[in-house]
């Protein structure tokens, strides 16, 4: 071959290389960057996501300023109604048929679970905001989606650690019966045997469940120190509140709220919380920056955001600089820019986005106020410790997702 | 200390208590729905939304104009049942005729509204009701502990119940009101007026469920689902105790809280399902109900 031809053939090549970076820079699907928002709107999980979560998604559009790079930002919402048939059928019409490049939101674990399949086989992105199952980036992690706000690892890590080191040593374990609490339930359980503790009996309830005075007999009964509420939303509210009524906590035992949200605390009152200790991946009154974007929000919709509506924001905004920065929508970049760049917020100090999916951020133990400290309404939490997120999630050594290299 | 079934029986007592007071609620209810079905002939799906209704406005009364619970247990049936006789005045008289399947929807989208406007309005997530001062605390009965406030849903639910079976089938009023039903040109031949007695016992209906609603605010969360967690449950107690009969919906309500307790003991995760297994059971046995009387 002569010198000529191969400065032909190389010039050739590297003109294909370049065209081939450029289709993929500056192309956009539709023209358009099509979100989705799937939460549970009406029922029991709503009020820490469902219509508060979309109104912080539309706030991530309008903060960016409507369109990336020239491309309009366009969202739908659906109302999951926490069933995983429900979400799944609803994401895979939103990709056939509306074309959206990705979906945030995602509340109860066995919705996410199931929508993620979804995504993963379409190759689309899932950014999980509300669900709490560790399993969702462990045995169920996929390459397409990413866990933002906290999971079941991260919170008996935080509380329940911290429950077992003060002297409550024996449990007895109220477990919402389905995919999120089992997982909660497994995670509570290994982390009070590893610090010494006993879990002494256990209950499964269905979900949802109203009357909770049959089963909070049965943990009185059974002796145990501290009684471990591994389930969400009216379950845990009601199962508070029936503790109180049946005077647990004057009895001499403890009660430990694995997953507390702040509407949770709000909605039942300083009287019936007062003292309880939870984990938290936000907390609206801790920095200038989250009470900046958190007043934001209020004036918007009238009440403080949980963590799950905070965390909407945060993972939308940075697939949005994602994408700016990528200059497309096409999955795989936008993913690979995303893992890329930390995260840098109101919400997270150097968050990673880890292989396994996981965003590895701090998390906080905090403790619900006396109804005398409390100089507001919101003012809710006392922040005690920050748990860095090495700390609080589990370590890609315990993994068993598929795409961690051992 | 011998054991049943491998538990102790002061926990076993302490769990058929529990199970008798949510039982009086499924009595309550269930009596409200019986009443309107045997003599309307309406199946109301709104009943669930009433009972809601009859929380919330007991919620709002203490919040917004101080109305204590004593007073708001009398104040808050009287202004649902009177929401009640509105809607039967306007809406439902026209479907009496019809199938029931048309009273059906009707309610049922009529609970929709109602609920969807409460979610808007109030949020999902329920607002807080106090035990009234001379409620709160508890006697230790020796086998467990009883909230006062629990002792006194038992003693309320049982008493309104049997009252009204009194005044159903042993009164001078029952007797028309039955005999209304029976054969309305006939009542209306002897001067009576069966419109208003509908209406009327509508309202009665309506006015059980929202009592069961104030009773209920202080131990669950006043949220606007409450009442369509619950309604389900209740209907499969009518089916069980047999549509439209009094007595076979109170006696029915009680004990199917009793199994539901049991069955949260003995195997929790299927205490939610129970009282269908119940149902289905007695449907194949008994198709009329276990109260009710072959057509």
């Amino acid at each position: 071959m002569t010198l000529t031809k191969k400065l032909l053939a190389t010039a050739v090549m590297s003109a294909m290389a370049a065209t081939s970076t450029l289709a993929q820079a500056g192309q956009y699907s539709d023209d358009e960057i099509r979100v989705a928002y799937l939460a549970d709107m009406s029922g029991t999980y709503s009020a820490l996501s469902g219509p508060g979560g979309l109104e912080a998604a539309k706030m991530a559009i309008e903060d960016i300023g409507g369109s990336i790079n020239g491309k309009k930002i366009t969202i739908v919402s659906a109302d999951d109604q926490n069933k995983p048939d429900i979400g799944a059928n609803k994401v895979r019409q939103w990709i056939d048929v509306d074309n959206i490049d990705m979906v945030a939101g995602m509340v109860a674990s066995s919705v996410t679970i199931a929508v993620n399949k979804v995504v993963e086989q379409k190759n689309k992105i899932s950014l999980v905001s509300g669900s709490a199952a560790s399993s969702i980036t462990n045995e169920y992690c996929t390459p397409n989606s990413i866990h933002w706000v906290y999971d079941t690892y991260a919170l008996a890590h935080g509380t329940a650690k911290a429950v077992v080191q003060e002297g409550g040593k024996s449990w007895f374990m109220l477990t919402a019966d389905y995919a999120f609490g089992h997982a909660l339930e497994r995670d509570v359980e290994k982390v009070v045997q590893e610090n010494g503790g006993e879990i002494v009996d256990k209950v499964r309830h269905p979900f949802p469940t109203s009357d909770f005075s049959s089963f909070i007999l049965q943990a009185q009964g059974s002796g145990a120190q501290v009684i471990g509420l591994a389930n969400a939303g009216a379950d845990t509210t009601n199962s508070l509140k029936t503790a109180s009524e049946f005077g647990i906590t004057q009895a001499g035992q403890k009660l430990a709220g694995l997953l507390i949200f702040l509407n949770d605390v709000h909605s039942l009152g300083l009287k019936v919380t007062q003292g309880l200790q939870l984990t938290t991946g936000f907390y609206w009154d801790r920095t200038e920056e989250t009470r900046a974007w958190s007043q934001r929000y209020f004036e918007r919709t009238g009440r403080m955001p949980t963590m799950v509506q905070a965390g909407v924001y945060s993972s939308l905004m940075h697939y949005f600089k994602a994408v700016q920065a990528a200059d497309t929508d096409e999955t795989q970049a936008v993913l690979q820019q995303m893992r890329d760049t930390p995260v840098n917020d109101f919400f997270a100090q150097n968050g990673k986005i880890r292989i396994d999916g996981r965003m590895v951020h701090d998390m906080y133990l905090a403790e619900v106020k006396k109804p005398a400290d409390s100089t507001n309404e919101w003012d809710l939490y006392k922040v005690l410790r920050t748990i860095p997120g090495d700390e609080a999630y589990r370590p890609l050594s315990e993994s068993q997702c598929k795409l961690v290299q051992k | 200390m011998t054991e049943l079934l491998g538990i102790p029986p002061q926990v076993l007592f302490g769990q058929m208590l529990i199970g008798l007071i949510n039982g009086s609620f499924y009595a309550l209810l269930s009596l409200g729905l019986a009443i309107i079905f045997g003599l309307l002939n309406i199946i109301n799906f709104s009943h669930g939304a009433q009972y809601m209704l009859g929380a919330f406005a007991a919620w709002l009364g203490l919040q917004y104009f101080g109305v204590n619970y004593w007073v708001a247990l009398v104040l808050a049936p009287v202004c649902v049942a009177a929401f009640g006789i509105l809607l039967e005045r306007t809406l439902l008289r026209r479907l009496y005729r019809e199938d029931h399947l048309y009273g059906l929807l009707l309610t049922f989208g009529l609970a929709l509204i109602i609920e969807g406007s409460f979610v808007h309005w109030f949020g999902v997530s329920g607002q807080p009701y106090a035990v009234p001062e001379s409620l709160q605390g508890g006697q230790n009965l020796g086998f467990m502990f009883l909230p006062t406030y629990r002792g006194w849903i038992i003693v309320a639910s049982l008493v309104v119940c049997f009252g009204t079976w009194y005044m159903i089938e042993r009164t001078r009023l029952g007797a028309y009101l039955r005999a209304g039903t029976e054969n309305p040109q006939l009542m209306q031949a002897f001067g009576i007026n069966v419109p208003l007695l509908i209406t009327l016992t509508y309202g009665y209906g309506v006015a059980l469920a929202a009592l069961a609603g104030v009773l209920a605010a202080p131990i669950y969360q006043v949220s606007p689902v409450m009442g369509s967690n619950l309604l389900i449950t209740v209907f499969a107690v009518v089916v069980i105790g047999g549509m439209g009969s009094i007595l076979g919906s109170i006696l029915t309500g009680l004990l199917m809280g009793l199994i539901e307790g049991l069955t949260k003991v003995f195997y929790p995760e299927a205490s939610s399902t129970v009282i269908f297994l119940v149902m289905i059971i007695i449907l194949l046995v008994r198709p009329a109900g276990l109260f009710g009387k072959e057509a």
